[in-house]
């Protein structure tokens, strides 16, 4: 709900993806071989960087309100309302941006084999980055420079997820088997959903101590 | 650096008796530490139900810290923090159940209507059932703001709103840091009823403030940090 009532922070992760694959697609120029060749990894980077853009929304506003205090103090698990707030993220945040692709994964010539591919790392991955970057999150608010700090601690983390994704569409791409890919982006996100929350958790507690 | 204890503060003891002599809030010894200062070292108190501890100090003597000390959000350098006889960490889930706590920040959401902010509260705590969100709403002069979001209130509205999450909650302890910031005379007013009535019904409070405290027939004990 509190997501919904701030209207840019919604948009500007769609946003900034549709700018970033733009960019690309204009920068690669108008040859369709050399975009459908790029297109698995433009989408992911562009998505992987427009959810990282958002996850300072996950627990900076509710340290300057007051409200993580709250949570702390709260005798409700501080797990379950981790999780929570993850999830609202990945709805709020990468939904839309999963939807997005689709579109525009047709204006950078991605071949129709691949698309169901491309939906199927973007749902097993988008959720890893928010689980991922939840921790990181945590242990960086309310630093000063969290920001530039955040980007440069979480993208090493992200970079498996990003491996096996433009992997996994390049290969579906070339008609080749995807088992493999998609199999090691499950394990990532049953490892992330596991132990992230937990982590987030501590992570808080390590914070505002 | 101050070395307490109770006897060696100024206390200040109004004739009456604890109203319950159940509930037991002590720390023993408690010490800390910030930036290479000893903010305060030796520090016991021992309340029982019906009393209140109000907690004075220069900026930056370590009211806050010892606030948050107290409701368990910083560990202390030394020392503990018991609830009727266990360790506060030792038992976080029965602590935190009686525990209420209002910081410098109000602990309110500015996207959601107070009425909103209030049914979180009461999620996210033991609720009084016999004080509804209206009723409580009401009581704190924001009755007709339910469905304004917080962000178009003023700062003084904001700190009714928190205040009213004190009277929609079941818990014996209060731990309050400056709750008189931004009220006008009527506000402050509300939340020295608040405290008596709190204390009318066996609740410990802390807090941390310069205001004077005319609250009759409760005992009060002040430590100077």
């Amino acid at each position: 709900m509190i997501g919904l009532r701030q209207r840019s922070e919604l948009v500007n992760p769609l946003v900034f993806f549709f700018i970033i694959v733009t960019l690309f697609a204009l920068a690669l120029g108008a040859h369709e071989e050399t975009l459908r060749q790029s297109a698995p990894a433009v989408i992911w980077v562009a998505a992987l960087l427009a959810s990282t853009l958002s996850l300072d929304t996950m627990f900076h506003p509710d340290l300057d309100d007051g409200c993580l205090e709250q949570f702390l103090l709260s005798h409700q698990s501080l797990t379950i309302i981790v999780v929570a707030k993850i999830m609202a993220h990945w709805l709020l945040t990468s939904a839309p941006l999963i939807v997005a692709a689709l579109f525009l994964g047709l204006m950078v010539y991605l071949p129709q084999n691949a698309m169901f591919p491309l939906l199927a790392t973007l749902l097993l991955g988008t959720p890893v980055l928010s689980l991922v970057g939840a921790i990181l999150v945590a242990l960086t608010v309310g630093l000063r420079g969290s920001g530039i700090l955040l980007t440069l601690l979480i993208l090493p983390l992200y970079i498996p997820v990003l491996i096996f994704s433009v992997a996994t569409v390049d290969n579906a791409a070339k008609g080749l088997a995807i088992t493999g890919e998609l199999y090691f982006l499950g394990a990532i996100l049953v490892l992330a959903a596991t132990l992230a929350p937990l982590a987030t958790t501590s992570s808080l507690r390590i914070r505002l101590g | 650096m101050h070395n307490m204890s109770l006897g060696a503060n100024e206390t200040v003891t109004r004739p009456g008796e604890a109203v319950n002599t159940t509930d037991c809030f002590t720390a023993n010894e408690l010490e800390y530490t910030r930036n290479d200062t000893v903010l305060f070292s030796g520090l016991n108190f021992k309340l029982y139900g019906g009393e209140m501890l109000q907690i004075q100090g220069a900026n930056g003597s370590g009211k806050t810290s010892l606030l948050r000390i107290l409701c368990g959000l910083t560990l202390p350098d030394a020392g503990e923090v018991f609830w009727n006889g266990i360790n506060v960490h030792k038992q976080s889930y029965d602590y935190l159940k009686d525990l209420s706590y209002i910081g410098h920040a109000n602990g309110v959401k500015n996207e959601l209507t107070t009425l909103e902010n209030l049914m979180v509260a009461r999620a996210m705590s033991v609720p009084k059932e016999k004080v509804s969100n209206i009723a409580a709403l009401e009581r704190v002069g924001l009755a007709d703001y339910e469905n304004t979001q917080v962000r178009k209130l003023s700062s003084g509205q904001r700190r009714r709103l928190a205040l009213a999450r004190l009277m929609i909650t079941d818990t014996r302890i209060w731990l309050l840091d400056e709750p008189f910031t931004a009220l006008d005379d009527t506000g402050k007013k509300l939340v020295k009823e608040l405290l008596s009535e709190h204390a009318a019904t066996g609740g410990i409070t802390l807090f941390a403030t310069h205001e004077p405290m005319d609250v009759e027939h409760f005992k009060i004990t002040i430590i100077t940090l």
